[in-house]
């Protein structure tokens, strides 16, 4: 095997079978996959969860994670988030020619031990190889099965839900952002799946009402746009929201602000605010959940106001407007 | 006196019944600290805060702005910047939009990022946007001597750098009536909180430097309603006297009196005296254009001349048009006009389509009126 990608890699032909052979075959070794047909053929039926997503971030290795974590992680957590148990990934790969094939290797083997604690399977992939200078970048597409008593949708947002966030804020942004600037600290990427913070919710018996992971716009932009959509005021405290001091120090370096910051392995969910302490403690107990929390309630649409809003209670006890991010946030962070 | 809790902080500010007071945060930090706490919906109806000209991609006229695309459309250039600046609106074109038309224009976090790419690409000229007040010109300083240091051929600045002083005594002669200061900490921390001394004097304002966190901000507010409260009482029975007899901490000279320093933690009466000396090695003070002022004798830094090589024309950059006509920052950046009071503001000019300069960075006064409304 060579030692970086070249556009031979992409024919179709010995090098492209060398490549997948060396390398995807080996990590992602299953029943499935190994008949190496042209479409995988699974098992399922019921309510299906499909999605699907394309991952761009730079640098592809970060502090905490990498592409091949990331990608996993933000395909089931989409699957996730709807009440589904994910089930079956695909992946394509996009290589630029020039790439480390060690690179690749070790991406590949982080999105396979991923995909085991996620408990997924990938089913099928492709590889394409285009001239460029030696980057990668992959599309997933996921497939879940949703149980018959599960009902979790933006629709079910309701006045007096409360808003509960599984843990610390703001820590995949920073980690990117700050290995990007050359910034020394020890903030870590919180890519994770989130499959066990969603059973535990279930299994605790708590109507969920919504759920959304908290990625690219961060917190405000999720619960503004949950908002909108249900016509309420959404309330949040300043002093609730979880941010470890080293994402708040960095924000106060930078003038970032954590509600508005991404996140990999981070929900939001609405419940019923008498089933909130139970689900907070059911979510703590949970793998990735330990720092949650209840960070607001859904109220009435303010008075003489047609849209929704979310407010910040902030530490001071003033109040602040949220609005969706404005701008262009931080490029190519997922 | 004993330090007040949050708690009385936000009782006195609530319930201040004296008269009117127009306060200005002149520093585009304390205009996004305000809003981002929530502070004006703490504060009595009997006082008012107004955003000053302390947002830096708001007070540069849109002759920089072109320069720069102009710059970023000249091949084997490529202009390198803050976010804030661009999307700032030129006359024609803003600098995020010259990609489209086959130019260069990248966004840093540090202006020192500037000498990667300027080693990765020695055939390419690297323009640095360099705009900002007292605060961010040594950080330009620290990146002129390594452009010397290392004597780096493909790496220049196109300045529109801005002093605090002259504009504030512009707005004292020219401005809206303003009753208090509330004073950029970060300046205050190159340059002291003397800095303000002079103003305070000849104009009997005060001025009260503060950090950014919430509870500065208010403390500073207690101070300053309290100060100009007691002097706006006193001008009415008494004659523009200030002395001993009124209910406020006043002591010492007439100038130390009004100005007050309640960032000590990081501004000290002298400031950085390391970070004074090394701008004066490399910029003399000059004449600067601000957008709706026009210009203003001695209110800016420029390279000095024997520097000047490493200047990639900022001279002569004075020239203000609006992109829209009914804009209203340069009213704005007075304090002479609220952004409500624009008609374009939240229609046509928004954080996703500014019209002006204001609705752009999250320092400027409009975006932050209109995030926060």
């Amino acid at each position: 095997m060579e030692e970086r990608i070249s556009m031979v890699h992409g024919s179709g032909g010995a090098a492209t079978s060398e490549l997948i052979g060396a390398i995807f075959a080996k990590e992602f070794a299953s029943d499935t996959l190994d008949k190496m047909e042209d479409s995988a053929v699974v098992e399922g039926a019921g309510r299906i969860a499909m999605t699907t997503d394309s991952f761009v971030v730079t640098p592809v290795t970060f502090p905490g994670g990498d592409i091949g974590r990331l990608c996993i992680c933000g395909t089931v957590n989409d699957l996730l988030m709807r009440g589904a148990k994910p089930k079956y990934i695909t992946c394509g790969f996009i290589l630029q020619e020039g790439l480390e094939v060690s690179v690749l290797q070790e991406i590949v083997h982080s999105m396979a031990e991923c995909a085991r604690e996620a408990g997924v399977e990938i089913v099928a992939g492709d590889t394409k190889v285009v001239s460029g200078n030696g980057e990668l970048f992959i599309n997933t597409a996921g497939v879940g099965f949703v149980p018959e008593d599960r009902e979790v949708s933006a629709e079910r947002v309701c006045v007096g839900d409360a808003v509960i966030v599984s843990g610390n804020i703001g820590d995949h942004h920073a980690a990117i952002l700050g290995t990007r600037m050359g910034i020394v600290n020890d903030i870590k990427s919180d890519n994770a799946p989130l499959g066990e913070i969603v059973e535990a919710l279930f299994e605790a018996g708590i109507d969920v009402h919504t759920m959304r992971d908290i990625t690219r716009g961060g917190l405000a932009t999720v619960l503004k746009e949950l908002a909108v959509g249900s016509k309420t005021t959404i309330e949040l405290q300043e002093e609730k929201l979880p941010v470890t001091p080293q994402v708040k120090d960095f924000c106060g370096l930078l003038g970032l602000d954590p509600l508005y910051m991404g996140n990999e392995g981070k929900l939001v969910a609405l419940v019923p605010a008498d089933q909130a302490e139970a689900a907070v403690a059911a979510i703590r107990g949970a793998k990735y959940g330990q720092d949650a929390c209840v960070v607001g309630y859904v109220g009435e649409l303010e008075a003489g106001s047609s849209t929704g809003k979310l407010h910040l209670r902030t530490r001071i006890g003033g109040l602040r407007n949220l609005e969706v991010l404005q701008g262009e946030g931080l490029p190519r962070i997922c | 006196m004993e330090k007040r809790t949050l708690a009385e902080m936000r009782d006195f500010l609530a319930n201040y019944s004296g008269e009117k007071l127009h306060i200005m945060e002149v520093c585009g930090s304390h205009t996004a600290a305000i809003s981002k706490n929530g502070i004006r919906g703490l504060l009595s109806p009997q006082i008012q805060l107004i955003s000053g000209p302390g947002c830096p991609v708001c007070v540069t006229p849109t002759a920089y702005v072109d320069k720069l695309v102009e710059l970023a459309l000249t091949p084997n250039t490529c202009v390198v910047t803050f976010g804030d600046m661009l999307r700032v609106p030129g006359s024609k074109y803003c600098l995020s939009e010259v990609s489209g038309q086959g130019g260069r224009a990248v966004m840093v976090y540090s202006p020192m990022d500037i000498f990667a790419m300027a080693e990765k690409e020695p055939d390419t000229t690297f323009v640095f946007a360099a705009v900002g007040f007292e605060t961010t010109t040594p950080v330009y300083a620290l990146l002129l001597e390594e452009i010397i240091e290392k004597n780096i051929e493909n790496v220049k600045l196109l300045t529109a750098l801005k002093t605090m002083p002259g504009v504030i005594e512009y707005l004292c002669e020219h401005g809206a009536s303003i009753q208090g200061y509330l004073a950029p900490g970060h300046v205050a921390a190159v340059t002291g909180s003397k800095l303000f001394a002079p103003l305070a004097e000849k104009y009997g304002i005060p001025f009260v430097v503060s950090g950014f966190e919430g509870e500065e901000i208010l403390e500073a507010l207690c101070e300053l309603v309290e100060t100009a409260g007691a002097k706006s009482k006193c001008e009415k029975t008494c004659e523009l006297k200030i002395d001993a007899n009124v209910d406020v901490q006043i002591s010492g000279s007439e100038s130390k009196k009004l100005v007050r320093n309640c960032y000590p933690s990081v501004v000290s009466e002298e400031g950085n005296l390391k970070a004074q000396q090394l701008v004066s090695k490399y910029f003399i003070p000059s004449d600067a254009a601000w957008r709706g002022m026009g210009i203003i004798p001695g209110t800016g830094m420029e390279l000095r001349p024997e520097y000047a090589k490493y200047d990639a024309g900022s001279q002569g950059l004075n020239e203000d048009n609006k992109r829209n006509k009914a804009c209203c920052c340069d009213q704005i950046l007075m304090g002479k006009m609220q952004p409500q009071q624009c008609p374009l503001f939240g229609k046509v000019c928004k954080p996703l389509t500014p019209q002006g300069a204001c609705m752009v960075s999250t320092e400027g006064s409009c975006h932050s009126a209109y995030v926060t409304m």
